[in-house]
């Protein structure tokens, strides 16, 4: 344990990759994770599609979560569950708590991988009373399928994103009906055909309207919706709150690191390190919310870009900080570009509102990368970068031209 | 009904105490180590339930409070006492200090009366302060700060530990608790009240009504008559990110109105920044709901203040009603009935007034009990940034709320104890599960898990699942 080369703070998918590669490397590797048992998020998504990228067959959450566990530690990976990590300090200690009490570990590298959370209905600031039976996705996921309970039968999910269709599937599963699908927006965030699974569930999806006020003392009697028609209410014992992805940076807030302003998570370069290069980062801490294959493979990469600073090979820090030069751009990973073709060789992209037009990156007055876009804030955007960019300011924007 | 201990209560008590809320607590307290035989009746499943469970956590030191008034010198007594007690009962002090911040040149003109009423008040350590000083302490405040003065005693307080802990060493010391015990009736016979309430008969010779909210509706029930009307207030608050503690050391508070202390910005004790609360009158006396208009002004005032508020993210949101009557001052009587002391009307200084309202009760009570020569003294589990928390010892089983670093040794004991938590609000006052960041993103399954069939109201339905 005291001699572990690199800790991994947390064992979604990206934490458990990079551990299993840098295991396979031959580096001792120690992952800590905080719930009782290894494999993050998918432990409580009992549903499909998991693996394919990974395992190359469809699994479950859970069934999933279990192949990398065993994957980690057939590779020879350590996992210490039940251990939180309480500080981040300089250099690669960090301090941790577990049932014996606080201690401190150092490593020559330290990987956060401690993923995301659902915005809170305090955080959205949905009027009303506090009763009991307005949970997050993720509550409901643990409540579902780790304790087999039900807590509502007939709930309002707020939101469209995919994770709201992974609700329904929670739901479904389950035997809890949902009455409605609540959406501000005027379309879907999800790609359309999740829309099928509403349909096939009898579930109303109610664009352009928004939960205002939640009704009831010890549990939930009724909502108050606006909708395009005026206001009204819904009597229903449950809301789920879904999306809304933000990085559970934490730790990151309370340390010496950077913290990036757009995406709540870490700044990083292209080898996905951070303001003191003992540290990287990767998977959804990173910009909110992607899939387990995709934080998979982004912990397979940057435990490759671990290696070669293990091994001295990582380029000296530096780079160019990229600069947001559009309001409806919500963030953009990696933050400092440096040359090379690195762990992260597209840039990672989200919008703060739906946008049409064209994504571009430019250096000097010189477009380096661009592509017409017409999307919504939740879904996946990126452009290439470039392998040797010049000096000066790289600057990304949405151009409005056709 | 819960009771402390069913079998062991007396036939009948020497006080009775109705509601706990941080009032009746204190009285509980204080009588108790008075050497009555106290028993407390709540009409709520857990204590804390009314206009108690909500507030700003400031321990004033009556500063601004009328000249010459009782709450004036209530509030004097309650800051001393807590300061005398508050490390015998293991309560937090987080001595952060106050300015009275003046942002317009009509409130510039008025702090020379206010420090004079400090200064009347028996507050004369406080300090005049020019814009620029007040940015010198408070680099973060907004460059459009006036002037203002200091007042270093207005402190932080855990409001929910420190009714907890009065209430605490008035049950170690032999004190009764029956919740879900709303009085139905009164009557007085025999130099004795015989009260009639939802969990059975209790018989008592001092009937105290400390029911807050429900004030007027106890008086009317006990004695027939009330001399008050309720008039709830409510305040909404805001509740940063712990990230935001560090903008604001002191307690912020703004030039007051006749009406209101006016929105506050300030830490808190467990670390996060508050921002609130606003004064709205209304009839309803159970419900106390945010709305997001409200909700968003009180964020845009809170960055008229300290600008850099705007980039810190919000962690919870709450209102609650004061339990404020058609006249400002306290409205404690003893004369409406034989054996019967009204303590109604405590609207906004209840916390800070709490131990200082319990004494003067004692002394209009005039009972010739006999003082406890050595009471008890429970100590609180410390849950605030003021000193060593839980997990920071070994043998506490592993963090359940990992926002707010409760561990399962921590949700054991509140589920535990001479008062167990009733339902999650009252394990989430003692604990802070789900009261951070995430709000139960995280926990919410393991919490389900470790309460299943300990709550009297439980987080689940019973019969799902």
């Amino acid at each position: 344990m005291a001699d572990s080369e690199v800790i991994v703070v947390g064992s979604g998918p990206a934490g458990l990759a990079a551990a299993t590669e840098l295991a396979r490397a031959g580096r001792r590797v120690t992952v800590l994770d905080r719930e009782a048992e290894a494999g993050g998020i998918p432990r409580h998504c009992g549903h499909y599609p998991f693996g394919m990228r990974e395992f190359h067959r469809l699994l479950r959450g859970p069934d999933y979560a279990a192949r990398l566990r065993a994957t980690a530690l057939a590779a020879g990976v350590t996992i210490r569950t039940r251990t939180t990590v309480t500080a981040l300090l300089p250099g690669g200690t960090v301090e941790i708590t577990d049932d014996s009490g606080p201690a401190t570990l150092s490593a020559r590298a330290v990987l956060l991988a401690t993923g995301v959370r659902e915005t809170s209905r305090a955080a959205r600031l949905i009027g009303g009373e506090k009763p009991g039976g307005v949970l997050s996705t993720g509550a409901l996921q643990g409540l579902v399928y780790l304790n087999n309970q039900r807590p509502f039968q007939h709930p309002v999910i707020l939101g469209t994103e995919l994770v709201a269709f992974s609700a329904l599937l929670t739901c479904r599963h389950a035997g809890i009906t949902p009455l409605a699908m609540i959406e501000p927006e005027p379309r879907i965030t999800a790609r359309s055909p999740a829309i099928w699974l509403a349909r096939l569930m009898g579930v109303t999806v109610r664009l352009q309207s928004e939960i205002t006020a939640i009704h009831g003392r010890t549990r939930v009697e009724s909502v108050t919706l606006a909708t395009p028609t005026g206001p009204t209410d819904l009597s229903t014992d449950g809301v789920i709150v879904t999306g809304g992805f933000r990085p559970d940076a934490a730790l990151l807030r309370g340390s010496h690191l950077q913290v990036d302003a757009a995406s709540g998570g870490s700044v990083i370069d292209r080898w996905g390190r951070l303001s003191d290069p003992a540290f990287f980062a990767a998977g959804n801490l990173l910009r909110g919310v992607e899939t387990a294959g995709w934080c998979w493979s982004e912990g397979r990469r940057t435990a490759r870009a671990i290696l070669a600073a293990l091994e001295g090979k990582l380029p000296a820090q530096g780079g160019t900080r990229l600069d947001l030069a559009h309001p409806g751009l919500r963030l953009a990973v990696p933050q400092i570009i440096g040359p090379g073709s690195a762990t992260h060789d597209r840039l990672q992209v989200r919008l703060a509102a739906p946008a049409r037009g064209h994504l571009t990156l430019s250096q000097g007055g010189r477009i380096v990368a661009s592509a017409r876009i017409d999307s919504l804030p939740e879904r996946r955007l990126s452009l290439p970068l470039p392998t040797a960019p010049g000096p000066g300011p790289l600057t990304l924007t949405i151009e409005d031209r056709p | 009904m819960q009771a402390s201990d069913p079998a062991d209560r007396p036939a009948g008590y020497d006080v009775a105490v109705i509601g706990a809320g941080v009032v009746g607590c204190a009285l509980a307290r204080a009588f108790t180590l008075a050497g009555a035989r106290v028993v407390v009746l709540e009409k709520a499943v857990e204590v804390l339930d009314g206009a108690s469970k909500a507030n700003s956590a400031i321990l004033h030191t009556g500063f601004d409070a009328p000249e010459g008034s009782l709450e004036l010198a209530c509030i004097r007594e309650g800051y001393a006492l807590y300061h005398e007690v508050h490390d015998q009962l293991g309560l937090p002090l987080v001595r952060a200090g106050a300015m009275v911040l003046a942002w317009t040149e009509e409130e510039v003109a008025g702090l020379p009366a206010l420090m004079a009423q400090a200064v009347a008040n028996g507050v004369t350590d406080i300090a005049p302060l020019t814009g620029a000083e007040a940015r010198r302490l408070e680099p973060a405040l907004s460059d459009r700060i006036q002037a203002g003065f200091r007042v270093p005693g207005e402190h932080l307080v855990d409001p929910w530990s420190a009714a907890h802990g009065y209430l605490m060493q008035a049950l170690a010391n032999g004190a009764v608790l029956m919740r879900q015990a709303e009085v139905l009736t009164g009557r007085h016979t025999g130099g004795a009240w015989h009260l009639a309430t939802t969990a059975g008969a209790v018989t008592a010779e001092l009937v105290i009504n400390a029911a807050g909210l429900w004030g007027d509706e106890v008086d009317r029930r006990v004695t027939g008559e009330s001399w008050f009307t309720i008039k709830p207030r409510k305040g909404q608050f805001v509740v940063y990110d712990k990230t935001a503690a560090a903008l604001a050391g002191h307690i912020l508070l703004p030039v007051p109105t006749t009406i209101t202390k006016g929105i506050v910005v300030c830490r808190t004790a467990f670390g996060n920044l508050l921002v609130g609360p606003t004064a709205e009158e209304q009839e309803d006396r159970e419900h106390a709901t945010v709305e997001r208009d409200t909700l968003q002004a009180l964020m845009k005032r809170g960055s008229e203040i300290l600008p850099a508020l705007a980039n810190h993210e919000v962690t919870a949101v709450y209102a609650g009603l004061r339990p404020a009557t058609e006249e400002k001052q306290y409205r404690i009587r003893t004369d409406l009935a034989p054996g019967y002391i009204c303590v109604g009307g405590i609207r906004s200084t209840g916390l800070s007034a709490a131990l200082g309202i319990a004494a003067h009760v004692v002394r209009l009570a005039a009972r010739d009990d006999i003082p406890l020569a050595d009471p008890v003294w429970p100590q609180m589990p410390n849950i605030s940034v003021n000193g060593p928390r839980d997990w920071q010892c070994a043998g506490h089983g592993g963090i359940v709320c990992h926002c707010e670093l409760v561990t399962r040794r921590e949700v054991e004991a509140a589920l535990s104890g001479p008062m167990p938590a009733a339902s999650l609000a009252g394990l989430k006052r003692r604990t802070r599960v789900t009261m951070g960041r995430c709000q139960g993103f995280y926990c919410s399954a393991e919490l389900a898990r470790l309460t299943e069939g300990r709550l009297a109201q439980p987080m689940l339905d019973p019969g799902h699942g």
